[in-house]
């Protein structure tokens, strides 16, 4: 096998896992639960999940109530430090694709195959914005010479805000998967499932950034 | 068994890629059992060599560094690797859908890919131990900054096998929810799936907030973001605290599926009813609700404030009372039964028994004035072995014999694993009870050096070591080479839904999807109708 | 079909939605002293509860969801509750 193909066959396993496990849907009975078990116990297990999500950035918001009450100085020359403008269009950005993400998972049900297309891409095309907007914010900051460790403040600021930036690129991959396989017409009104907790993921990031926001750019 | 299902799971497929890609829950789950079992040899073998460098003060085998580095392996491995995926994923993943009358768990795959998920964090773990790590299990702040050795990379491993144990949770939870058979009311629920669903709460709850502590511990060390380290502003105490919030609850993930574990085994051989039922499935919840109000009973010395000591301390008894209403059940359960002392039982007894001690030694500690004391001594060592060996390891022996049949189709040499609980639990005791005394006379734990009068609990303590070595090695040999000729499907008479089918069970467990009719452990009505 | 409403009321909630949005902005040059972040908190929760209503449609789930979705929340006030009493009780500090 030449390297060219070992580096297609790693590169495809990465970005599509489930293709790793050969033909399971064939060979098993496992799988077969009645349609309403399945689609409560998705949503059920993705609210579990989103539950994990909320106490994996609740760490950083302890650090930040800690140490805003310790250093409220620090806070305040930090805070107006950063890019209110860039950050309020951020915040824009987001709430619209959090709108558009709801408008995907409602015309799906509707059997509207094309609006959900539309609707998906406009999402991740606000994702991509709100990355380069982030990509702007970070190079701005390193340019005057801040990064992560700084202070306190800018340690805050970089791992919520890069850890949120992880979660949107995470964001950006499982609705890209998603519209691949409303391409591949693979999803109806009987079978949405994967779409409305994809959707559920998203509203979360959007959730993260609308208290990230004014807590690191608004309370100067 | 119908024709639907001529094999039985075990034979439903052979060679690598049937058991590494399956999707089915006892497979999975079997294997979770091989890759715990190679994990707890290993520690265990680090914890022999951690023993046996204690027979004379001083260098005995190893060097100061090496000893450091192994009680990091056996502490870390132990409770990663072991005892926090361990009995949950393991017989979690093989009964619960047993237990419940279902086919499988809710995400097959998901499960599949939680198993992948901790063979790879186990692999950035081993590949850890090559570039070895010294901070112990709990990676405290700021050694964990400052130290050369490899840190980013054992708690990298650990985010992993987090994300690995928050899956299989999830899992559990959601399948305990929507996969119950008809009739299978929450009231009906075997008290082991009581166990695991407060488990699985704990693991999808806590888990989370370790992962974020991880990060930020990896992110001071690559970037200096200073949270942890007080010579930018940061505090390493805050470290701690966020640690424990989620390992005190994870304390809890150890002990409460192998709790389960004794509550399914109690009533099968006192054949009578379990005393208490809804106390102990309730007190399972209750456990998963307050053991994340007393983490801090693990900083009273650590410089945290005196106000937040006391109020720790308080809060700290709360989370003995469901504890022990559990263990007054199993003794009530017991009173006047017909007792069978098969090998499952004697395991569970002996939980008991061990488990009480170490929760009442946890009393101790619990208590402000008399931590400060005891704290960081041989005491806790002992009182933590107490709950972790003589309540979990227990419990998942216990499992391993009981559901033996169940698992392998197979029965074992009661006789010979009875001797071989006879040496764990002798062996554990002359391990453990010195450690008692040497802590209160002051012996500090993970010191590579003591003084000369410390020697004789020392050496007592390794010679228990060898004691208890043989005895896991006769339990290893009993349980390899089980009896000729096959299992009956319920060879204990039991009633709970796990033992209706053949075993081993079919690849889909039921031809059809049962419906329960009656409580789990109707047993004194059961028998009295036979008769 | 979930009754969800139409596409309608989901533009109602973004416009609510950038509404608040503009409020919590508009509302940050003020200076409340130790209100400026119970102010922002308060409106930032406001938006968060109208995204998972409506926009993440947790006002038709069950009661189990509820608790899940919530009782996070009940658990991160603990973490910062019992971390923050430790920090500011401290003699040294």
């Amino acid at each position: 096998m030449g390297l060219y193909s070992i580096t297609t066959k790693i590169l495809k396993s990465i970005a599509y896992p489930s293709e790793l496990v050969p033909s399971i849907e064939e060979d098993d009975g496992h799988h077969h639960f009645d349609p309403v078990t399945e689609h409560e116990g998705a949503k059920l297990g993705m609210w579990l999940f989103l539950a994990t999500e909320l106490l994996l950035f609740g760490g950083l918001f302890a650090a930040y109530a800690i140490y805003r009450a310790k250093y409220p100085e620090m806070f305040m020359l930090g805070s107006s430090s950063l890019d209110v403008v860039l950050g309020s269009v951020n915040t824009v950005i987001l709430i619209f694709s959090s709108l558009t993400v709801a408008v995907a998972v409602k015309a799906i049900q509707e059997n509207r195959i094309q609006l959900v297309k539309v609707m998906l891409w406009v999402t991740i095309i606000c994702a991509a914005i709100f990355a380069v907007n982030k990509y702007f914010e970070y190079t701005y900051k390193f340019g005057k010479g801040i990064y992560p460790g700084t202070d306190i403040f800018y340690s805050i600021y970089f791992a919520a805000t890069g850890i949120h930036m992880l979660h949107v690129f995470i964001g950006m991959a499982v609705l890209g998967v998603l519209l691949r396989k409303v391409y591949q017409n693979k999803y109806s009104k009987d079978n949405f499932t994967a779409i409305e907790i994809g959707g559920l993921y998203w509203h979360l990031v959007d959730l993260i950034w609308i208290y990230l926001f004014p807590l690191l750019y608004l309370v100067g | 068994m119908s024709e639907a299902q001529e094999s039985n799971y075990l034979e439903n497929g052979h060679g690598f890629k049937s058991w590494f890609y399956t999707v089915d829950h006892k497979r999975i789950g079997v294997m979770y059992l091989w890759a715990i079992g190679v994990f707890f040899v290993l520690a265990a073998i680090a914890s022999f060599l951690v023993r046996a460098e204690h027979l004379t003060p001083g260098q005995t085998i190893v060097s100061a560094d090496t000893y450091n580095v192994l009680f990091t392996l056996h502490g870390a491995m132990m409770v990663f690797l072991f005892i926090v995926p361990g009995v949950a994923a393991s017989f979690g993943n093989f009964l619960i859908p047993l237990m419940i009358g279902a086919k499988d768990v809710i995400f097959p795959k998901l499960n599949l890919y939680s198993f992948w998920l901790y063979l790879a964090g186990a692999a950035i773990f081993l590949i850890a131990l090559a570039a070895p790590a010294d901070t112990g299990w709990t990676f405290y702040t700021p050694y964990s900054i400052e130290t050369g050795a490899n840190v980013i990379l054992i708690t990298f491993g650990v985010f992993v096998l987090g994300f690995s144990s928050i899956l299989t949770g999830i899992n559990f939870i959601v399948t305990m929810h929507k996969l119950r058979a008809p009739g299978m009311t929450w009231d009906r629920l075997p008290l082991f799936c009581w166990a695991a669903y407060a488990t699985s709460l704990l693991q999808v709850l806590a888990t989370p907030v370790v992962g974020i502590t991880l990060l930020l511990l990896i992110g001071e060390r690559y970037f200096g973001l200073g949270f942890f380290d007080p010579a930018k502003g940061g505090d390493p105490v805050m470290f701690q605290h966020f640690f424990w919030f989620y390992s005190h609850p994870a304390v809890y993930i150890m002990i409460l599926p192998a709790m389960g574990i004794i509550s399914e085994i109690m009533p099968v051989f006192s054949r009578k009813p379990i005393f208490g039922y809804k106390a102990i499935a309730y007190s399972s919840l209750a456990i998963a609700l307050i053991s994340f109000l007393v983490w801090g009973h693990h900083m009273f010395v650590s410089g945290q404030s005196k106000l937040i000591n006391i109020i720790f301390s308080v809060i700290t008894y709360a989370v003995a009372v469901p504890t022990a209403i559990k263990v007054f059940n199993w003794l009530w359960t017991m009173y006047k039964g017909s007792i069978e002392l098969s090998t499952a039982m004697l395991y569970s007894l002996a939980f008991i028994f061990l488990f009480t001690i170490g929760g009442l030694t946890g009393l101790f500690l619990g208590a402000l004035a008399a931590d400060v004391h005891l704290h960081d001594t041989y005491f806790v060592v002992a009182h933590m072995h107490y709950v972790m060996i003589g309540g979990t390891v227990f419990g998942f022996f216990a499992a391993l014999h009981f559901w033996y049949p169940k698992m392998w189709g197979r029965m074992f040499d009661e006789f010979k694993a009875k001797i071989a609980f006879v040496l764990i639990f002798i062996g554990f005791n002359v391990v453990f009870f010195p450690q008692f005394i040497m802590g209160t006379l002051g012996m500090p734990r993970r010191y590579f050096n003591y003084a000369p009068e410390f020697q004789t609990f020392h050496q007592i303590s390794t010679y228990g070591t060898w004691i208890i070595g043989v005895g896991f090695i006769l339990m290893l040999w009993v349980l390899m080479r089980p009896l000729p000729g096959k299992a009956e499907g319920n060879p204990y008479d039991s009633l709970s839904l796990e033992w209706s089918m053949d075993s081993p069970p079919g690849t889909f467990n039921f031809d059809e999807i049962p419906t329960v009719t009656e409580p789990v452990y109707n047993y004194g009505t059961k028998i009295e109708a036979e008769e | 079909m979930d009754n969800n409403g139409g596409y309608k009321s989901l533009i109602n909630i973004w416009l609510l939605l950038m509404f608040l949005t503009f409020i919590t902005v508009w509302i940050a040059q003020f200076d409340f002293g130790a209100l400026n972040v119970p102010i922002a908190l308060l409106i930032a929760s406001l938006k968060a509860s109208v995204v998972a209503l409506y926009f993440m449609h947790l006002k038709y789930e069950d009661g189990m969801t509820w608790i899940f979705a919530t009782y996070p929340i009940f658990l991160l006030f603990l973490l910062i509750g019992f971390t923050v009493v430790d920090m500011f009780s401290r003699v040294i500090n």
